[in-house]
């Protein structure tokens, strides 16, 4: 098939960026979207033309790095996948199809298509851990019992890749479900209990700085996570906050 | 905004619990004006109540008239703070692939019903204080049934009044469930919760505006 | 030709790493924050180490090519991570995991490397647990484990189908709770050119910020490298685009030996390629061999129809069917280890029996699991006389509520419905058994340095068992570098901050700047990716699942003329002092370059078939593996000396006290 691409092009992260009319011609529908990606590259490298520079990694759905804002939503217009996984059969032949950054003031463009997330991971060092150290001395695996529900929760919640892809799709900005996400898997397990209150406090305090927006509660990032990960995790949070906050 | 409320959790649960309490209002608002269909004596009864009993009007009101312009002022706030967070907008934005038409326009149905109560205050909350604070007028126990009819005989102001109801029904039909996610309610009983508000949405502004077309049609 | 020093601790096997332990010597905690450490890579071995490193009080500084260390290709390991804990109570132990690794491993990897990974496998998992890794769990709330291939125990443990990612993100965990306390300081978006030697010690590297271009000199009292694997190499393979050897090999290049290179896993379970284009193969999970079997038409024209698109799979009668490793492995029938399996489908393939346009796939066919499943769940629902559909529906939803988050991944790239027609699997290019030589305490060849991960060779021998690098990995961070790197260490107390103002770091830093330069200014014709593909090809064709002499001396040769048609002809747009990915490709292929000559050479030496490695001359009467213990039961070490074809053999033999060889049968 034959298709039109408006992209955006910017050099670098102080430069100006614009949308850039792209034709590429033969794509298969079995092609990945990054494999149209790559096509259109060789032929720009063939003609001596700087390639467009987007994330990617693992291209299989896991890594998180992928991060195109395809036709106006997050991962492109398929559900429950990442951009490295969208195939082509998802368009059709004469198709226009708008490719952007992730687009927020705390995601900052470095290159063309590629952003800064780095304050995702400023916001897991204020608090997104457990303070244990590797003595191979811990107590055994076994000794304290988990109930397969909060365990399971507690994965729903830890299949998050950090993508990006709820601040991206979230009309405010918010980085909320990405943030609740980290804090459900620590407060749903007893051993996150002991400093639950202080990352809790730690961790938003720290997505305030990053100047991500205020959570309005559309759910649109719950639709249009990869990972399907629940609006339910921004609810712990809040109430996980509020006990921190009043108790 | 500083301390507490300088948090977003904070400010988002602020914006809940003042919704909360406004949803609690309307309820009493729709009970008091609901009387009027049935009976003109019962409502002359409970508004002259309302009127003149001292709780209700130097303690109650205050507070409510603090939640009303708390939510609007900290819900304008957000929305500014909310669009700064993205800089640079896309070019193409899909909006209504992933979130309702009345999640992502809150601040707009926000608006309407802000200039709608504008104009209600105008209407009969400062005619309502003159009365009885400023000229001191004799109360007339019977007063308000009279008036409420007069109200609604202009054709233009039930048309705005139904206008600003829809708006509402549609401000509510997200905000219900939001304000209980906001305060961190999302367990097994949300899909009730969720139910509870469409039911919630529709029937009290359908309430307000069968009032308004009964008494515009039968006076 | 010399002998290598193992360094491996005297004493019985079982006492090895303990005895060890007692005697070396440590590092006071406030000499500690005197020293600093490089870990290049963040996987799982580099993530663990950094952390673990950092937590005892020295200064790392950890570098990763991507944007933060939990993208790390670590993450998308499936299956599990193995360890001898024995919940289930099924007889395990660490001797069981030991000697199931070491013959999983077709007797080539190092005994008391081996067992020490056993005996800390325990470890792993209840710091895992402490951390917060949310381990799948039965109802009463304890640990559950799953059984995977090559063992007779179930000793597994997962969370879900995302074990890798669950780790890494607990590894990333504790590097955070470092990384606020200044402990350790991250570089993201930074890859390691060189290494920098001074006085013979690994004293710091070169690295570029991939994101400004600027070229930095970083110094440390050790430098570790924890790059993963070299599977990219063929170009096409279950790793990250960005999985690169760089780190690797550019250390081979400054005097670390590289051990053997052609001990390469071909995983048998992957989706096929559709065409030219294709970037990547993904893995399905090998837990879908405990289901489906795996069977191509038995007539040759059968298989035509179907290439051409004019018969489907299930026109196909069952008489018709060849289930080939049911036929030819009646013992373990389609559960047989990852490298007898993937050879099984490219015999068939070679064949002409192969199901797909390209003619290189077989099928993985879940009806009769369907069936079975749904006539076990009609009895156990009391259905009397259940008609087809109903049992086919309930035994779609056993297999759906097993792997369905597999089948739905098929779907969305196959766009087939894995559920009504068979899956189509091909073997793919996986894991790297191979890697930088390492002696116990995982030191390279040059003092200061060490390898540890998939980068290294020590613990798979010629094959490695499922859910086995998981474990490596981990072991070698958390438990085995922090205890090895501060015997080294304990000297280097007195010797200060490191200067990068020296002669080496200059003279490193003009051989990346020059190479890099040259990159930019050659106004070349082909991309860079022109010569992987070509790379991946001869790689694929004449260095993958089955080698014989010709193609290996013809391979050798191809690549030497990819190699000298890139210098001359590759073309990099762009610029140098800016985000350039074009020029961070043709850095790492060259070094592909290099490496794929060195692979092909090792295994055109390495005269036997063994585990990853198969050399068609050397099969038994029946065409399978023939193993040479007389004579290649050693480690083939290899000595960069200016060209990857005139790289000098080091043995180091390797001595089964503990464990008998044998021949490994499957049928």
């Amino acid at each position: 098939m034959n298709l039109t691409l408006k992209i955006w092009r910017q050099k670098g992260p102080q430069e100006k960026g614009q949308m850039v009319e792209y034709k590429v011609t033969d794509i298969s529908e079995h092609m990945s979207f990054l494999e149209m990606m790559d096509v259109l590259n060789e032929s720009l490298v063939a003609k001596n033309e700087v390639p467009i520079a987007f994330d990617h990694d693992c291209r299989e759905g896991i890594c998180g790095m992928c991060s195109l804002h395809i036709n106006g939503e997050a991962h492109g217009p398929d559900r429950g996948i990442t951009t490295c996984q969208l195939h082509m059969r998802t368009f059709k032949d004469g198709d226009t199809i708008y490719i952007e950054p992730w687009r927020a003031k705390a995601f900052p463009v470095i290159k063309d298509l590629i952003v800064d997330r780095t304050a995702f991971e400023r916001i897991q060092q204020a608090g997104g851990y457990i303070s244990v150290n590797t003595s191979g001395n811990t107590q055994d695996a076994n000794a304290i019992p988990i109930s397969k529900r909060n365990a399971d929760l507690s994965m729903d919640a830890a299949a998050c890749i950090g993508c990006g892809a709820c601040v991206a799709s979230c009309k405010n900005s918010s980085a909320m479900l990405f943030v609740s996400a980290k804090v459900s898997q620590f407060a749903l397990l007893p051993q996150g209990k002991i400093e639950a209150a202080d990352r809790v406090r730690n961790m938003v305090k720290q997505m305030d700085e990053e100047g991500f927006g205020n959570c309005t509660n559309t759910g649109a990032c719950e639709v249009e996570c990869p990972k399907g990960i629940s609006l339910e995790n921004i609810a712990r949070m809040n109430r996980e906050y509020l006990k921190a906050s009043i108790i | 905004m500083s301390g507490f409320l300088s948090s977003s959790i904070a400010r988002k649960v602020a914006m809940a619990l003042s919704a909360l309490f406004l949803i609690f209002f309307l309820i009493i608002h729709l009970a008091v004006n609901i009387t009027s269909l049935f009976s003109e004596d019962l409502f002359n009864e409970l508004s002259h109540f309302m009127g003149t009993n001292s709780l209700v009007q130097f303690a109650l009101q205050p507070v409510l008239i603090f939640g009303v312009v708390f939510h609007f002022v900290m819900g304008f706030v957000l929305e500014l703070k909310n669009r700064k967070a993205r800089n640079i907008k896309y070019t193409k934005f899909n909006g209504a692939a992933s979130a309702s038409w009345m999640s992502r326009n809150m601040a707009i149905s926000g608006g309407v019903i802000l200039i709608f109560i504008v104009i209600h205050f105008i209407d009969f909350w400062i005619p309502e204080i003159n009365h009885k604070y400023v000229e001191f007028l004799p109360e007339d126990p019977t007063r308000y049934f009279g008036e409420l009819q007069h109200k609604f005989m202009s054709p233009v102001k039930v048309g705005i009044y139904v206008v600003a109801f829809v708006l509402l029904a549609l401000h509510l039909l997200h905000g219900f469930q939001s304000a209980f996610q906001s305060i961190g309610f999302n367990n097994k009983y949300t899909k009730c919760v969720k139910n509870l508000g469409v039911i919630y949405s529709i029937v009290i502004p359908l309430g307000f505006i069968i009032i308004a077309l009964y008494h515009h049609f039968n006076h | 030709m010399t002998t290598l020093n193992s360094r491996v601790p005297e004493g019985p096997i079982k006492d090895k790493w303990t005895i060890y332990k007692d005697k070396i010597n440590l590092v006071n905690p406030a000499n500690k924050r005197n020293i600093d450490i490089i870990v290049v890579g963040t996987g799982l071995a580099g993530g663990s180490a950094a952390a673990t490193l950092a937590e005892l009080g020295y200064n790392v500084k950890a570098f990763a090519y991507q944007d933060s260390p939990r993208r790390a290709h670590s993450i998308a390991a499936q299956g599990g991570i193995n360890a001898a804990k024995n919940y289930m109570g099924d007889g395990d132990s660490n001797y069981r995991l030991f000697y199931d690794t070491v013959k999983g491993g077709d007797y080539r990897s190092r005994e008391a490397n081996v067992h020490r990974l056993a005996e800390v496998s325990g470890a792993i998992i209840d710091q895992c647990v402490a951390q917060g890794v949310p381990f799948a769990r039965d109802y009463g709330g304890l640990l559950d484990n799953r059984s995977f291939g090559g063992v007779l125990v179930s000793r597994t443990f997962y969370a879900k189908g995302q074990t890798g990612q669950q780790l890494l993100l607990g590894c990333y965990s504790a590097m955070n709770r470092q990384i606020a306390r200044g402990k350790i300081e991250m570089f993201n978006r930074h890859e390691m050119l060189d290494v920098v030697k001074v006085d013979g010690k690994a004293r710091g590297i070169i690295a570029r910020d991939l994101v400004t271009g600027e070229i930095e000199r970083h110094s440390a009292h050790a430098v570790v490298i924890a790059t993963g694997g070299y599977g990219n190499v063929y170009f096409l393979s279950t790793n990250a685009m960005g999985s690169n050897a760089t780190a690797a090999w550019k250390v081979h290049k400054k005097g670390a030996f590289f051990a053997n290179p052609c001990f390469t896993q071909i995983h048998p379970t992957c989706i096929p390629r559709s065409g030219d284009y294709q970037s990547k193969l993904t893995l399905m999970s090998e837990s879908l061999r405990n289901d489906g079997r795996i069977w191509v038409p038995a007539k040759i024209e059968d298989a035509k129809a179907i290439q051409q698109g004019k018969l489907k799979p299930t026109e196909i009668a069952e008489e018709d069917r060849d289930y080939y490793l049911e036929r030819r492995y009646p013992a373990f029938g389609n559960l047989v280890p990852r490298d007898v399996a993937s050879r099984a489908a490219k015999e068939r393939c070679d064949a002409g029996f192969g199901v797909n346009a390209t003619g290189e796939a077989v099928y993985l066919d879940f009806a009769a699991a369907i069936q079975r499943y749904g006539s076990e769940k009609a009895k156990i629902q009391g259905l009397h006389n259940p008609s087809k559909e109903e049992i086919t529906k309930l035994g779609e939803a056993v297999i759906e509520a097993k792997y369905g988050n597999l089948f739905q991944m098929y779907e969305k790239i196959v766009d087939e419905n894995p559920y009504k027609t068979p899956m189509m699997i091909y073997p793919a290019t996986h894991y790297t058994m191979g890697g930088v030589w390492v002696d116990y305490n995982l030191m390279t060849t040059v003092p200061g340095l060490y390898c540890i991960g998939e980068a290294n060779f020590s613990d798979h021998g010629a094959n490695r068992l499922g859910a086995s690098a998981l474990m490596q990995g981990l072991a070698d961070g958390y438990f085995v570098l922090p205890y090895t790197i501060g015997d080294y260490l304990a000297d280097d107390i007195r010797t200060g901050k490191i200067s990068t103002d020296s002669p080496e770091f200059d003279a490193a830093e003009k051989e990346i700047k020059d190479k890099l330069e040259f990159f930019i200014n050659n106004k070349g014709t082909h991309s860079v990716d022109y010569y992987h593909k070509k790379l991946g090809n001869v790689m694929w064709n004449k260095v993958g699942m089955a080698r014989n002499a010709k193609g290996l001396t013809e391979a050798i040769e191809e690549i030497r003329e990819i190699r000298e048609d890139f210098w001359k002809n590759v073309k990099v747009p762009g610029s140098l002092n800016e985000l350039n990915p074009e020029l961070e490709k043709a850095g790492r292929v060259a070094d592909f370059l290099e490496l794929g000559e060195l692979f092909a050479k090792d295994a055109l030496h390495r005269e036997e078939s063994c585990g990853g490695h198969f050399r068609e001359e050397h099969v038994t009467e029946d065409g399978e593996a023939k193993r040479d213990d007389a004579n290649f039961a050693y480690v083939a070490a290899w000595e960069y000396t200016g060209k990857p074809s005139e790289a000098i053999l080091h043995k180091e033999q390797l001595e089964f006290k503990d464990i008998e060889l044998k021949t490994r049968s499957y049928k």
